[in-house]
């Protein structure tokens, strides 16, 4: 059996970012594997390690800095990897999810696998619908937002919990293959020991375009207009001075709101 | 196609109508009075008809049921919905951006080809079609994301339209669909709330909350000596009970508790918005944290822009 498992860079932002006609300025960004991913990357692993599967391989849309990110996932565990990108690909502001799907439904063609394990969202984008219409393009089942996951191969199903609002979780089995996208928390993401790190090194990162997985139109339906700063909705009274100066200001406030014990 | 015309599923969960489907159909009778359109709500599942009474609101035009199966199901929505759509075509479509929602919108819009754009904060519409704005890296950056050409599936952020309410007398059709209850590949089985653990955080008056500011485990010891020295109550969000640092009993926010105590004090926690659903209603909310433009400042009534292993410090020794 195999796991597949998508992963993504994912941007962030630093405090002080800045905004220009072409988005966000480059230099107030760094890139890093998407901490949901990250957790599905632990539980596939997992999966190798306990033999219920044969093999984890990862699949990335993304540019050829991106396998810096793929990098992290090998040196967990991840035995290969494949990468998906084009020109026209770098072209596109904001990629829709139909066309994620069906890139990453011609890597999941070709592997075959019976569990495919994503985040629940990106952090950057925060859309949080690939895997889903992932599965629905391969018709595979799936669940969405996944807390807890026992596979039982030889059966033909996993065991999953979904975690729901406010504290509720939904158990449900689910037929094999499926596309699972994994909260966070399900489990703790190892950090890559240096033999990984050097054994990462080593293994393949496979470079695929569209056109090789027959996906021949990448065009966006979707157009990204504006980035902006929302506005400062912010009516806080601010306390200022040195941080001693502001916590006996604090004190005042949570003496009057009448909270602590004197 | 009837043009501007509107389809908003409704959500439900344990016999109960989530307060998200009214917020749909505010968010869906702008839409439609904008372009001309109907407002039409579709409901699956469960009790639709005392469903279908709750949701006679203002602004719905028509309410579809689809009695099949109890609670929710993805494989019965994807059918009810899609069967739904193609008797209505509805330009737009509006799905809840919640666990559930997450879990059918992105198939339903797949097997659909309707391009998908979810967790909007505000919906619009120009000359063009549809203007959806939402945000992005974790809340510092909004955009506008407009589609191309209809129709479309958007899934709507709970929590920022208001709830549709008056009284209305709209249509009530019931619809067969053909699901075959049997035949799902994924299968229910109950439910299970997590366990609240030693301490209920929901009783408690103050709150002294922790994010991934804290940065290492054993920082933890300095908030619990602010509790001891106030009398106040631990809580977290969501990073810190995923590290495992404390028990899940403990989390504030969408999927841990809602809380409403008098003082709310947060300490590294950036205001991710399923943070802020958790306790945006306390009384008085204070954040601590280095960024000034962290969002949990905008619920804040009062903010210390400052680093917490400065000034935490400095208020424990306010109360020795």
């Amino acid at each position: 059996m195999k796991v597949l498992v998508t992963v993504t860079e994912s941007a962030e932002v630093a405090d002080d970012f800045a905004i220009d006609d072409d988005g966000i300025d480059e230099r107030h960004v760094t890139y890093d594997l998407n901490e949901w991913d990250d957790y599905a990357v632990e539980a596939g692993v997992q999966l190798v390690e306990a033999g219920v599967a044969d093999e984890a391989v990862a699949v990335t849309v993304g540019p050829e800095r991106s396998e810096e990110t793929i990098r992290k996932a090998l040196a967990k565990g991840v035995d290969r990897a494949v990468r998906i990108w084009d020109d026209a690909l770098a072209e596109q502001a904001l990629l829709d999810v139909s066309t994620k799907a069906r890139l990453l439904a011609a890597v999941a063609e070709e592997e075959d696998p019976d569990v495919v394990l994503g985040g629940v969202q990106a952090s950057d984008d925060g859309f949080g619908a690939t895997g889903v219409a992932l599965a629905e393009r391969l018709g595979y089942e799936w669940a969405a937002v996944v807390s807890e996951l026992d596979v039982d191969a030889e059966g033909g199903e996993a065991n999953v919990h979904r975690e729901l609002e406010g504290g509720l979780h939904e158990r449900l089995t689910v037929d094999l293959p499926a596309v699972f996208t994994i909260q966070t928390g399900i489990n703790e993401p190892r950090y890559a020991s240096l033999r990984g790190i050097r054994q990462a090194q080593s293994k393949e990162i496979e470079t695929k375009t569209p056109a090789d997985l027959g996906v021949s139109d990448v065009t966006s339906r979707l157009e990204l207009r504006e980035l902006f700063v929302p506005d400062a909705e912010s009516e806080a009274e601010y306390l200022e001075g040195d941080a001693e100066e502001q916590a006996a200001q604090l004190a005042d406030v949570l003496r009057d709101a009448g909270v602590v014990a004197e | 196609m009837s043009a501007g015309d509107v389809l908003a599923v409704a959500e439900h969960r344990q016999g109960d109508l989530r307060d998200v489907s009214l917020e749909l159909v505010s968010a869906g009778s702008a839409l439609a009075g904008a372009e001309g359109g109907r407002l039409h709500v579709a409901v699956v599942s469960g009790d639709v008809d005392a469903y279908a009474d709750e949701l006679s609101v203002q602004g719905v035009d028509a309410i579809h049921t689809v009695a099949a199966g109890e609670e929710f199901n993805h494989d019965v929505y994807v059918a009810a919905v899609s069967a739904l759509v193609d008797h209505l075509e509805p330009t737009h479509l509006l799905v809840p951006n919640t666990v559930d929602g997450m879990d059918y919108a992105p198939a339903l819009a797949e097997s659909l080809d309707r391009p998908i754009v979810t967790d909007a904060v505000e919906v619009d519409t120009d000359d063009d079609g549809l203007v959806v704005h939402r945000e992005m890296y974790g809340s510092k950056v909004e955009t506008t994301v407009a589609v191309d050409d209809g129709p479309f599936v958007v899934t709507i952020r709970p929590g920022e339209f208001s709830r549709a309410g008056g009284s209305s007398d709209p249509d009530v059709v019931a619809h067969d669909v053909d699901v075959d209850l049997d035949a799902l590949g994924s299968t229910v089985e109950g439910y299970e709330a997590v366990e609240t653990g030693d301490v209920d955080i929901t009783e408690a008056d103050f709150l002294i909350s922790i994010g991934r500011g804290i940065d290492e485990e054993e920082n933890l010891e300095l908030v619990q000596d602010l509790a001891e020295a106030t009398g106040g109550t631990v809580s977290a969000s969501r990073p810190i009970v995923d590290n495992g640092w404390l028990d899940r009993g403990r989390q504030v926010g969408q999927s841990g508790k809602t809380v409403t105590p008098t003082v709310y004090l947060a300490i590294g926690i950036s205001g991710a918005v399923q943070h802020v659903a958790g306790m945006k209603n306390a009384d008085t909310i204070i954040a601590i944290n280095t960024d000034p433009n962290a969002p949990i400042f905008d619920v804040a009534d009062y903010g210390i822009v400052g680093d917490l292993f400065d000034v935490v410090p400095a208020l424990i020794e306010q109360f020795d």
